[in-house]
Order: C-alpha cells, then sequence, then structure tokens
C-alpha cells in the first residue's frame, strides 16, 4: 500500500467515521437524558435520506402516513391521560400539539411533494417531518415505561427498530435510494480527491459535537437535562419534567438522524434496512465515550470508520470479524478505565 | 407448568381454528424470502404468485405464500407447515439456496415436490433419492458464470478482478466465475467481499484497482450493486465491468445512473424479449408474463426474478394433467405421479426451455441466457 | 422454592402423549420452542438473575451446531462425540470471551457480546471448510439406542428431556448456595464479596452454563434440520432470544419457556392472520409482531412470567428441616486485644482520610467510633473491613494482620459487617439472605447443586440461618420479602445475616441510621444479648443516646485523627471532645 492509497482510505474512514459520529451523538444524548439506548436511530437516518429521495421523484413519501397514524395515537394517549387525571380542559391544547402539529407538517410534505419545489425548502420539509417523528415515538413507546430498567428500555427500543424497518419496506419497497448533493464539487489536497460532500458531513459532526459538549456541559438546562437520567423523582421535585426532557431530547436526535441521512444520500445508497449497522456502528462509537462523553464518542466511531476502510482494503471478506473483534480490547480498556458504580437494578 | 400448558394449547388451537383447504383442490405452497436481504429477489416472485390463474385442467388451485425472511429455520418451518397443515401438493421455494437446501429434506422425507427458485445447481445435482424430488427453474449459476467467461474470452479478456456480497448469493457466484474463468483460460487476480448494507467499498475498489484487471465482475443482487460500479467509475478504471443477472431490475438502473453505461451482463431472454427474434419460441411466453406484470405492477418493472416463479407455474401446468390420470390430488401418488410429469417436463418458459430428465432437474441450456449491456439506462442486447 | 408437583407432572405426561395426539406442525413448533427455551434459560439465568446482558448466544448456538456439522459430514464422527467437542470447544471460547468481557461493567458487556457474536457468525460465514455462506448439508440423524430419530415426532422427546433436564438442573441451581451467590450478581456484588463471593469466578461460570446450554441447543438444532448455514446465528436471533428472556420474565427459570413458547407462537399466529386481515400485499408480521412487543413491555415490564406468578396463588414456602448445625468456627481466648489497629494511615493523593490512628478492641466489648461528619470514621471502617487498601500501617486480627487482605479473606477470618444502606437483595426471602451470610460455612459449589447432590449441606444451611433469624427475633417473618420489610428490621435482618457467618467480631456500620424510637430500643436490646453471647462488636454511628447508651467505650475520631479515648462517661467530660463533637463547653 503507498501513500495515496493510505490517504484515501484515511479519507473514506474518515467520512464514514463522521457518519457513525453523528448517531454516536444521538445515542448518547439520549442515552445521557432518558437512558435509553437508542437503537431504532439508524432507521431515522434512512426515513430521512428516503424521504427527501421520495420527494425528489415527486410522490409523497410513506413517512407521511406514519407520521399521521402516530399523530393520532398520540393524540388519543394524551386525551386519555387528561380524562383520567380530571384534567379535561387541558385536553383540546394537547391534542392540539399533540396530534395538530404533527398533521400539519404531514399534509405539507404530502401537497408539495408532486410540485417539485426548490432543494432547500424540500430538504427543510424532510427534517420537519422525521423530527417530528422522534417525539410521537417517545411519547407511545418509551414515556409509559420511563422508569423501567435499562434492559427493558433496550427490547422496547429493538421492538421499535423491528416495527421501524418493517414499515420501511412498506413505504419505500426493497431497493435502495440516493439523493442529490448539497455540493457536488470536489477538490484536490494533494493527490487526494477530496468531496465537499464529504466534508459536510464531518463538519457537521464537528460542530455538533461542540454544540452539544458545551450545551450538556456548561448551561444549567444541559445539566438540568442530564439530571432527569440520573434521578427523576429528584428532577421533577425540582422542577424539571422529565416528560418534557424526554420529549425535547428525541425531537433533537430525531432531527440529528435525519439530517445525517439528509447528508450521507449522495455518498451512498440507502436501504430501508441500512439503519442497522449504521447504528450498531455508531453504538460502538457510543460506547467507547462511556455513553456519557460526546468527543470520546465521536473518537470511537472514527476509530470504527478507519478500521473498516482499512480492512476492506487488507481482508475484505473478514471486515466484519477484523472490526468487531478489534473492538473487544478497546472496550476492555475503557472498562477499565472508567470509574463504574453499580446501577441498582 | 399449568401456566405453560395454558398458553401453549390457547396459541395452538388459535392457529388451528384457520380454514384448512378442501381436498379435492389442488394445495399449491409457496416459501419465498419477501422481507430481508433476499427480498429484492422475492417480492417480484410474490407479485408473480398473485398474477397466476387459479385453475389448471378444470382444477381447482390454492395458492398458499408464506414469507421466510431470507432466514433457513424459518424457511424449513413454512415448508412443514405448508405439508403438514396445508396438505400441499407441491411446494414453490425458496428464493435462495442455503433456504432451499435446507427444505430439500423435508420434502424428499414427505414425498412432496418441491420447485425451487435459487440459482445453484447443488439444489439438484447430484441426483440421489433425495434431490429426485426436487427441481429448479433458475439457470444454473454455472450456465452464467460460462456466458461471462465465454464472452470474455471473446473479446480478449486475459485477467479478471471479482467483488461481491459476503453471503451465499456472492460466494456461489465466485466459486461458478472462478471455474468458468479457469476453464477459459482467464486468471483470477483479486477477490474482493463487501456487504449490502455498506455505505462505502472504497478499500475494496482501491484494491482492485490496483490490480487493474482487464475485467471486474460484480457478485451482486439489487440496488447494491450499483455501489461497487459507481466507486469502479469514479476511480476511472477502464476496464469491461460485468454484472449478474440479479441486478436485472429498474432500481439498479435508477440508481446506477451513468455509472452504468456499457454495463454487461448474462440474463435469461425474457428481460429484452422484445428484442428477440420472432422465431424465438422463448418470445411469445415472455410477452404473455411481461405484459400481465408489467399492467399491474407498472411498466419497467419486470425482473427475472418474478420470470422463474412463472416458470415454475409452466412446469406445474403441464404436469397437473399428467399427474390427475394417475391419482386424485391430495394423495401421496398425486405427489408422486406430479414429481414423475415434472420430470419428463419439455416446456417453453420465460427463461429457456426447460427439457427435463432422470438426471436432469433444471433442464435449461444456452437457450437460456443472453448477454445484455446497459445502453443510456436501457437493456439491450449485447453482440 | 418449593414446587407443585402435580402441575410438574401433568406437564410431563402432557409432553410424553403430544406427538400421539396433536397435529405435525405443532410438533414441529414444539421442537423449535424446546430449542429456544434451552438457549433462552441460559438467558434468564445470565441476563435476569445475574445482570449481564448477552447478545451474542446465538454465536455459541453456532458453534455447537458447526462442531457437530464439521465432524460428522468430513470425519463421519458420532454425533454424541460431536457434542462432547463441541461443549468443549464452546468451554474454552466461553472462557476466554468470558475472561475478558466480564471485567466489563455496566454498557460494555453487552456491546462485547454483540461484538464477538457479529465476529463469529461473520466468521463462520467466511470459512470454506465451514461451507461458508451456502452452509453444509447432509448431517446424518441422530441414533438412540438403534432408534433414528429422523421422525421430529421422537426428535421432540429428546428435545424435551433435555429441556426439562435443563429447567429441573437450572432451578435447582437457584435454590442452593452458589444459586444465592448468582441473583447477588446484579447489583450488590460489593455486599456479596464481602461474604466471601468471589464475583468475577461466578460470573464467568454462569457465562459458560449459559453457552454451554447454547451449544446443546445448536448441536440439537444441527441434528434436526440436517443442514446448517450462518444465517440462524446472525444478530438478529441473538436479539431475539433476549427478547424471550425479557418477555418471559426472568425471575423463574419458567420465564424461558413461555417466552419461547409466546415468541414462537406470536410469530405463527401473525403469519397465518395477517394475510387475511391486512390483505397481501405488505408484510407486516415484523411491524405487527414490533407494535405487540412494545405493548407487552408496557404492561407487563418484568415479563409475563412475573405477571402470572401475581395473579396465580402464591405457593406455601418450604419449612425449615431440623439439620445438625454447620460447624462453628473455634473460639480462643484471647489474651491481647481482638481487634488491633496500629497507625492506621489512608491517602488519597492530597488528603489525608485517617492519619496514623490507633485503637484496640478487646474481646467481648462493644466500641464505637464516633465523630463529626468527614472524620474518617466510614474510612477506617472500610480499611478494617478491607473494602479499602492501607496506605500505610497494620491492623491486627487476633494477633494476624488483615490490612490489605481482600474482603471475603477478612471475612472468612470471622469479621462480621452491616452496611450503611441496606443491601439485601429484594425480592429474596429474609431467610435466603441471611443464608448468604452463610456463604464461606458451606462448599457446595454450582455442579453439585445443579445435580441437587447438595441438600444435606443445604439443610444445614437454612437451619444455621433460622437459627440466627431467631437470634435477632425476626422468626415471624423468616419467609418474606426481603424488599417487604421496614427499615428497622431490614437491619436487623443484615445483622441476622451477619451471624450466618459465624463471626467473633461484627462491624456495625450506622445500624441505627433512619430507625424510629422503638425500632432503637430493640436495636440495642439486640446489641447487648448478642454481648452477653460473647460477641465482640464495632459500632459506628451519629446517634448519641443510642451509642452512650449501649458502647462500653467509645473512640471519638475528628480530622482523621484518634481526638479521644474512653468509656462513654469520660468521653461525655472530655473538654476536647465537647469542643469539636458534642457541642461546645
Amino acid at each position: 500500500m503507498d501513500l495515496s492509497i493510505a490517504a484515501l482510505l484515511t479519507q473514506d474512514g474518515i467520512t464514514n467515521g463522521a457518519i457513525y459520529a453523528l448517531l454516536a451523538l444521538a445515542l448518547v444524548l439520549v442515552f445521557a437524558v432518558t437512558r435509553i439506548i437508542w437503537v431504532p436511530s439508524g432507521e431515522f437516518v434512512a426515513y430521512g435520506t428516503l424521504t427527501l429521495a421520495g420527494m425528489q421523484l415527486g410522490k409523497p413519501p410513506g413517512t407521511v402516513s406514519l407520521l399521521v397514524g402516530m399523530a393520532i395515537v398520540a393524540g388519543l394517549l394524551e386525551v386519555y391521560v387528561c380524562i383520567r387525571r380530571g384534567e379535561i380542559a387541558r385536553a383540546p391544547r394537547r391534542l392540539l400539539l399533540w396530534t395538530g402539529v404533527p398533521c400539519v407538517i404531514a399534509a405539507l410534505v404530502w401537497w408539495s411533494a408532486p410540485l417539485n419545489l426548490p432543494f432547500p425548502v424540500q430538504v427543510a420539509l424532510t427534517l420537519a417531518a422525521v423530527a417530528a417523528l422522534g417525539p410521537l415515538l417517545y411519547r407511545i413507546a418509551y414515556q409509559p415505561i420511563a422508569e423501567a430498567s435499562v434492559l427493558v428500555l433496550l427490547i422496547v427500543s429493538v421492538a421499535v427498530h423491528f416495527t421501524l424497518t418493517g414499515l420501511g419496506l412498506w413505504f419505500f419497497g426493497a431497493e435502495g435510494s440516493r439523493t442529490p448533493a448539497f455540493a457536488s464539487a470536489s477538490f484536490q489536497l494533494g493527490n487526494v480527491n477530496v468531496n465537499v460532500q464529504s466534508l459536510l458531513v464531518v463538519g457537521t459532526s464537528a460542530a455538533l459535537i461542540g454544540v452539544l459538549y458545551v450545551f450538556f456541559g456548561r448551561t444549567l438546562y444541559g445539566k438540568a437535562l442530564r439530571a432527569t437520567a440520573v434521578n427523576r423523582v429528584g428532577a421533577r421535585l425540582v422542577g424539571i419534567s422529565p416528560s418534557f426532557a424526554g420529549t425535547l431530547t428525541f425531537a433533537v436526535a430525531a432531527l440529528m438522524c435525519a439530517f445525517c441521512g439528509v447528508l450521507i444520500g449522495p455518498i451512498t445508497t440507502i436501504y430501508y434496512d441500512s439503519g442497522f449497522l449504521v447504528s450498531l456502528k455508531g453504538f460502538v462509537g457510543a460506547i467507547i465515550g462511556g455513553l456519557v462523553s460526546y468527543p470520546l464518542a465521536a473518537a470511537g466511531a472514527l476509530l470504527v470508520g478507519l478500521l473498516e476502510s482499512f480492512s476492506s482494503f487488507w481482508a475484505s471478506a473478514f471486515k466484519e470479524v477484523i472490526v468487531f473483534t478489534l473492538i473487544i480490547p478497546v472496550l476492555l480498556w475503557r472498562s477499565l478505565t472508567t470509574h463504574h458504580h453499580e446501577e441498582d437494578e | 407448568m399449568l401456566r405453560c400448558i395454558k398458553a401453549i394449547a390457547f396459541g395452538l388451537v388459535a392457529s388451528v381454528a384457520l380454514p384448512n383447504a378442501a381436498n379435492a383442490d389442488i394445495n399449491i405452497g409457496v416459501t419465498l424470502s419477501a422481507t430481508g436481504p433476499a427480498a429484492s429477489l422475492g417480492i417480484p416472485e410474490r407479485n408473480t404468485i398473485e398474477l397466476l390463474p387459479t385453475t389448471v385442467a378444470g382444477q381447482k388451485i390454492n395458492w398458499i405464500v408464506l414469507d421466510d425472511a431470507s432466514d433457513t429455520t424459518k424457511a424449513v418451518t413454512n415448508i412443514r407447515k405448508l405439508i403438514a397443515e396445508d396438505k400441499v401438493d407441491v411446494v414453490v421455494g425458496s428464493t435462495i439456496t442455503p433456504n432451499s437446501l435446507a427444505m430439500i429434506d423435508v420434502a424428499a422425507d414427505s414425498e412432496t415436490p418441491m420447485i425451487s427458485m435459487a440459482a445453484s445447481a447443488r439444489i439438484v445435482d447430484p441426483s440421489n433419492p433425495k434431490t429426485r424430488w426436487v427441481f429448479k427453474t433458475p439457470q444454473n449459476d454455472a450456465l452464467m458464470a460460462d456466458a461471462i467467461a465465454v464472452h470474455m474470452k471473446a473479446n480478449g479478456v486475459k485477467t479478471l478482478g471479482y467483488i461481491g456480497f459476503n453471503d451465499a448469493y456472492g460466494d456461489g457466484w465466485l466459486a461458478e466465475i472462478k471455474r468458468s474463468a479457469q476453464t477459459a483460460g482467464i486468471k483470477v487476480i483479486a477477490e474482493e467481499k463487501y456487504n449490502r448494507s455498506d455505505a462505502s467499498v472504497t478499500g475494496q475498489v482501491l484494491k482492485l484497482v490496483a490490480a487493474n484487471p482487464d475485467a471486474i465482475l460484480i457478485g451482486a443482487a439489487g440496488t447494491p450493486g450499483a455501489t461497487p460500479q459507481k466507486e469502479l467509475v469514479g476511480r476511472n478504471y477502464k476496464g469491461k465491468i460485468y454484472q449478474t443477472h440479479g441486478v436485472a431490475n429498474p432500481d439498479f438502473l435508477r440508481v446506477v445512473g451513468k455509472d452504468g453505461n456499457g454495463t454487461l451482463l448474462p440474463i435469461g431472454p425474457m428481460l429484452v424479449f422484445e428484442q428477440l427474434p420472432d422465431s424465438n419460441p422463448i418470445k411469445k411466453v415472455s410477452a404473455e408474463y411481461i405484459t400481465a406484470y408489467e399492467a399491474k405492477y407498472g411498466k419497467g418493472s419486470r425482473t427475472t426474478f418474478g420470470g422463474h416463479a412463472y416458470d415454475a407455474y409452466l412446469l406445474i401446468a403441464q404436469a397437473v394433467p399428467e399427474a390427475l390420470k394417475k391419482a386424485k390430488p391430495g394423495t401421496k401418488e398425486f405427489h408422486a405421479a406430479l414429481r414423475d410429469a415434472l420430470e419428463k417436463s419439455n416446456v417453453i418458459g420465460t427463461h429457456g426451455v426447460f427439457v427435463m430428465g432422470p438426471q436432469e432437474h433444471n433442464g435449461l441450456d444456452n437457450r437460456a441466457r443472453v448477454m445484455i449491456k446497459i445502453d443510456n439506462g436501457q437493456w439491450v442486447l449485447a453482440k | 422454592m418449593t414446587r407443585s408437583r402435580a402441575a410438574h407432572a401433568l406437564l410431563v405426561v402432557a409432553l410424553a402423549a403430544a406427538p400421539f395426539i396433536v397435529p405435525q406442525f405443532w410438533i414441529t413448533l414444539g421442537n423449535y420452542i424446546g430449542l429456544y427455551s434451552i438457549v433462552t434459560l441460559g438467558l434468564v439465568l445470565l441476563t435476569g438473575v445475574a445482570g449481564q446482558t448477552s447478545f451474542g448466544q446465538a454465536a455459541f448456538v453456532g458453534l455447537g451446531a458447526y462442531t457437530t456439522a464439521y465432524l460428522t459430514t468430513r470425519f463421519g464422527a458420532s454425533p454424541w462425540l460431536a457434542l462432547a467437542v463441541g461443549m468443549a470447544i464452546t468451554l474454552a471460547v466461553a472462557l476466554m470471551l468470558g475472561f475478558i468481557t466480564l471485567r466489563m461493567k455496566g454498557h460494555y458487556l453487552p456491546l462485547a457480546t454483540i461484538a464477538w457474536g457479529m465476529s463469529l457468525y461473520f466468521l463462520f460465514g467466511n470459512l470454506d471448510f465451514l461451507g461458508g455462506h451456502t452452509g453444509m448439508t447432509g448431517i446424518p440423524a441422530l441414533n438412540l439406542f438403534g432408534f433414528e430419530l429422523r421422525d421430529e415426532r421422537r426428535y421432540f422427546y429428546l428435545i424435551w428431556a433435555i429441556a426439562l433436564a435443563a429447567l429441573w438442573a437450572t432451578d435447582n441451581l437457584l435454590d442452593s448456595r452458589p444459586g444465592r451467590a448468582i441473583r447477588a450478581l446484579r447489583g450488590s456484588l460489593a455486599m456479596a464479596e464481602a461474604f466471601g463471593v468471589n464475583g468475577a469466578r461466578l460470573k464467568i461460570i454462569v457465562f459458560i452454563y449459559a453457552a454451554l446450554l447454547a451449544c446443546v441447543s445448536g448441536w440439537l438444532y444441527a441434528h434436526l434440520q440436517r443442514f446448517v448455514n450462518p444465517t440462524p446465528f446472525y444478530i438478529n436471533q441473538g436479539i431475539e432470544y433476549l427478547f424471550m428472556a425479557v418477555v418471559g420474565g426472568a425471575g423463574n427459570v419458567w420465564g424461558a419457556v413461555i417466552g419461547a413458547t409466546v415468541i414462537t407462537l406470536l410469530k405463527e399466529m401473525l403469519q397465518d392472520l395477517l394475510p387475511s386481515v391486512l390483505g397481501r400485499s405488505g408484510n407486516f408480521e415484523i411491524v405487527v409482531f414490533g407494535i405487540l412487543m412494545i405493548a407487552l413491555l408496557q404492561f407487563a415490564r418484568e415479563g409475563i412470567g412475573a405477571w402470572l406468578a401475581r395473579i396465580l396463588p402464591a405457593r406455601r414456602p418450604q419449612p425449615v428441616p431440623e439439620a445438625p448445625p454447620l460447624a462453628t468456627r473455634e473460639r480462643v481466648e484471647m489474651n491481647g486485644p481482638l481487634l488491633d489497629v496500629k497507625r492506621a494511615r489512608k491517602q488519597f493523593d492530597g488528603l489525608v482520610a485517617v492519619s496514623d490512628l490507633s485503637f484496640e478492641i478487646r474481646p467481648r466489648e462493644i466500641l464505637g467510633l464516633i465523630g463529626p461528619n468527614g472524620a474518617g470514621k466510614s474510612t477506617t471502617f472500610a480499611l478494617i473491613s478491607g473494602a479499602l487498601s492501607l496506605s500505610s500501617g497494620e491492623v491486627m486480627f487476633r494477633g494476624e494482620p488483615i490490612g490489605n487482605l481482600e474482603p471475603y479473606e477478612i471475612a472468612r477470618r470471622g469479621v462480621g459487617r452491616t452496611f450503611q444502606h441496606v443491601k439485601l437483595i429484594a425480592q429474596m426471602s429474609v431467610l435466603d439472605n441471611v443464608a448468604l451470610g452463610a456463604y464461606l460455612r458451606g462448599e457446595a459449589g454450582v455442579i453439585r447443586a445443579a445435580l441437587r447432590l447438595d441438600r444435606a449441606e443445604e439443610a444445614r444451611t437454612r437451619a444455621a440461618a433460622a437459627h440466627a433469624i431467631a437470634c435477632t427475633g425476626l422468626a415471624a417473618h423468616m419467609f418474606d420479602a426481603a424488599g417487604s420489610l421496614p427499615l428497622g428490621k431490614q437491619r436487623i435482618a443484615e445483622i441476622a445475616r451477619a451471624l450466618a457467618a459465624d463471626p467473633v467480631l461484627l462491624l456495625l456500620d450506622e445500624p441505627a441510621a433512619g430507625l424510629r424510637y422503638r425500632e432503637k430500643q430493640e436495636l440495642a436490646q439486640l446489641l447487648r444479648s448478642l454481648k452477653q453471647q460473647g460477641m465482640t462488636i464495632l459500632l459506628v454511628e451519629h446517634d448519641m443516646d443510642f451509642v452512650m447508651g449501649i458502647t462500653d467505650r467509645l473512640v471519638v475520631m475528628d480530622f482523621g485523627e484518634k481526638l479521644a479515648e474512653g468509656d462513654p462517661a469520660e468521653i461525655q467530660r472530655n473538654p476536647v471532645v465537647l469542643e469539636a463533637y458534642l457541642g461546645g463547653v
């Protein structure tokens, strides 16, 4: 292998690593606030790409029906809770928020799909639609069992992953899609052809790491969100609403994943089931960060990307074996160097 | 304990309270991979089954279609269910080789004929007491690989590189192309593998391009076949690019875009039936099938995989009248008679002309393949 | 755990009769349910009880299946030999993987299990001699005493015989000495280690146990289907096993069967019902399956098994049998102090928590260790019990230095302790919790326990525990779940547990914290009676009334140093102590 190949592989590794890093960040974010290991994050990425691809083709994407369906269920749940608490007066406003807003977004997407609007508008609509799925998902699947153990929440996440994948097959078909690039320029760095789109992915990851790190580490609001994961009752006692925290977190995480999907659509073909392996690798990164640290999670994801890139050159048949085997010593090292206190189940 | 018994009892009572097919009808069980990694192969097959007629030779046919999610255990469970619960007379399936191989024992033990829609010759060869119950409609991988090797040799290719799926489909193709290439005096100088869902294949492609073979074969199915192709074109690879029949669907054309121009692949003639000479008997049969398929599923939605399912139907349709002379549907004798009739098939299908025999349970010859190439987003017969 | 013999007998009869009565396909399903139950059983033990989440069991199933496939097809070996070889290989791999991954805590472990699960899967698929992704055909059928087990119905017996044996063994295991220790692995490991449990070793043993069960399931699978390829051993299947364990409920071994049954039947029912309801144009089984699972977990968070246990009548607990007592520790009359702390020092980087502290505890006395917050009492306590190691100085117990020994080694020498925050295993009965204290007095291992050969020792242990419970006045609550007791009684249960270890010295860490007046009186009463029976007690406490009333001598600490030492009356008059701690002159 000469230097130019190494450079190309490194570039490839960094680009893939940045994709995994975006997912790792979303995973750490969700876990830090809700203790949920968010396996379906990959599905949100796929939905982002495929929704945009659907709009590009002029067909209303299936995401619309999912959005409407979930909005109705969430609305009903909210109304039920209001009735049970005897707060019927609040019901209309909740209904408006939980059902009305998503339905409006869905209607917009459905109406605009055949119109072939300018690319940025389509992207914005895609992001709105997929990001809206996040809080709805939290409300329906997770909020009722928010106090459960991490294992149960993980199993629920897996069930959600199955559901979203199955729905993805129905909405988007078995074949994949690519989306247009934001910037199709590329320039030479040395003798390596650098793709501006790839740079965008890397740049976005870096920016997000910075923002999340500052927000959660330095601002009061960020710390409040983290507090809800450690002690829900305590958080409620000091006036932080754990459900609001969860809803907000899911909205942000879903937005991040959708944006990731839109960013990587031009670089690679995305399928209805691409999400799983991508989120798995993001998960590796997140774990390396101890599920707490954003920079470390991103670094871990980058490591996975680079490992993948280089082992696909050296021994492509055993690429997965190499990547997953080499992860284990890293995990061992991280586990031994992290102070851990037992989670009392 | 008690609770277990109750749970089991409830579940099983519920599952058995389902309509059982009447005995005088012919029951055809189908297990295919409509979800999972092989979905792009299985979905056209299922779409085809939905078009098929429900009577043959005056007998009513019940098509029972189950999905095995590209999983061997599920495929075996499905065939057992079809045989034990739905009392099928013949089983069509599965879409992929491992599933089909796993099903052979069950078909043979229950003495039910089975028509597979999977590619490997191992499903029917060598001929033994088990495989005597098994037939297959797709061309053997070897037939297609030979077509590529012949084309390459005729075009002066001396060295070949390969990149394919890290699964049974890719494995099968790799083994076959190595054999065919060797016979044709072509050396395989690079072998790479990748996963369907990989985001990039940069490493593998760099290695291939560094080896610089005269031609590269991509062993993939569905739109993932576009990933290495686009990468190769992006790296300015100038040699010939061959694909397999797995990518013969409109979505591949959509995703590969201009990078697909000039790609060569061997397929069953049905895909380009309009370009076949009228004297070719396959043309008429393909036309019937594809017109019906595209009427329901859209223009250009044809795929070769759907054709395999249709061919299975044609074989059955031809064998049923023969078998009816000897026994009634639903009996062991009928199954045996069906098997015998299938073994004597001489049927014009969408992929070729099936001439079966005791040692030949696939029955296709060189008429079952043509080389085509992609020209401006269209499939065109290659010369 | 008590047994409902009639129900068990009924189950066995039903299983034996099933192949003759029920339709063929039910047998097919029954076979798969049996196979999955065996794997899930291991997971119930590993994840449900011991708290080690593993996604990688499918890989061990693959090891079992591939070993037998390879040996029987390439070498014509006997499948039974292949089973033995498979189990040996699985043992080796599990040992190695367990050694690396079980050191990991928290979330690293599940990820590591995913990692090696994926590695093994891709390894299976890429090794040509294992048939690659296409798989290996022609695996022979099993032959048992001349019967060829080719027919599904015959295989049904084999699978369920093995499944029931595994259930029996695991049930025995959970109801035994190692079983109590395993139950402590999740969330109470520090406590268990203080009573002599070697946590690391036990985790690996449980891990290997689960792996071996998976291996057997794989072997059975290979000879049932007579074809193997990698897809059944992919991460999806590993996830599904975990699903079954969680859905079935991890508190009880039968959760494995329940989970396997529910999930398998649900999938079959969906496959049959959905096409007629929703039309054939989509594949909704997985979607509906996912939605049902989400709904299920919202209503039955601890699994169906736990939900069923709540609605079915509770079983009556087994009475404690009469049994000869366990061997007690030799009690040697000491001339010098029982515990001698000599210039003990503990430093955390720059902070000196305990600074050259010296005091001694004489036999049969109650010594109180008091001081303001931050004085170093808890650190001293930790140094004596072995939870922390000394920076310098010495701690001598019965003339032997124990300064840098592991907690369980100190426990073994006769030092018992309680914890500042009560560490009882809430779902276990008080009797079982106290019996855990007697861990070091028994020796039944995992194999003996699983085969139920430990009944004699178990009876003696339970008797000893019952005795300790009677000593502390908790006999009325013996079979209650420990978590259901009020705090005062829980603290006393902790003392009973410490007593079950037959200690010579008792270390009590703030035993009166959070107790009501009445409860404190009962506690004081108990401590006095223990002292009368010859126990020596070290007490760390904040409650002055309590301390002054019960102790013989006091040691007062402040800023890591000893401030004063003497009997309660002297301490209450000591001006230095008054200045620092008791409220000024």
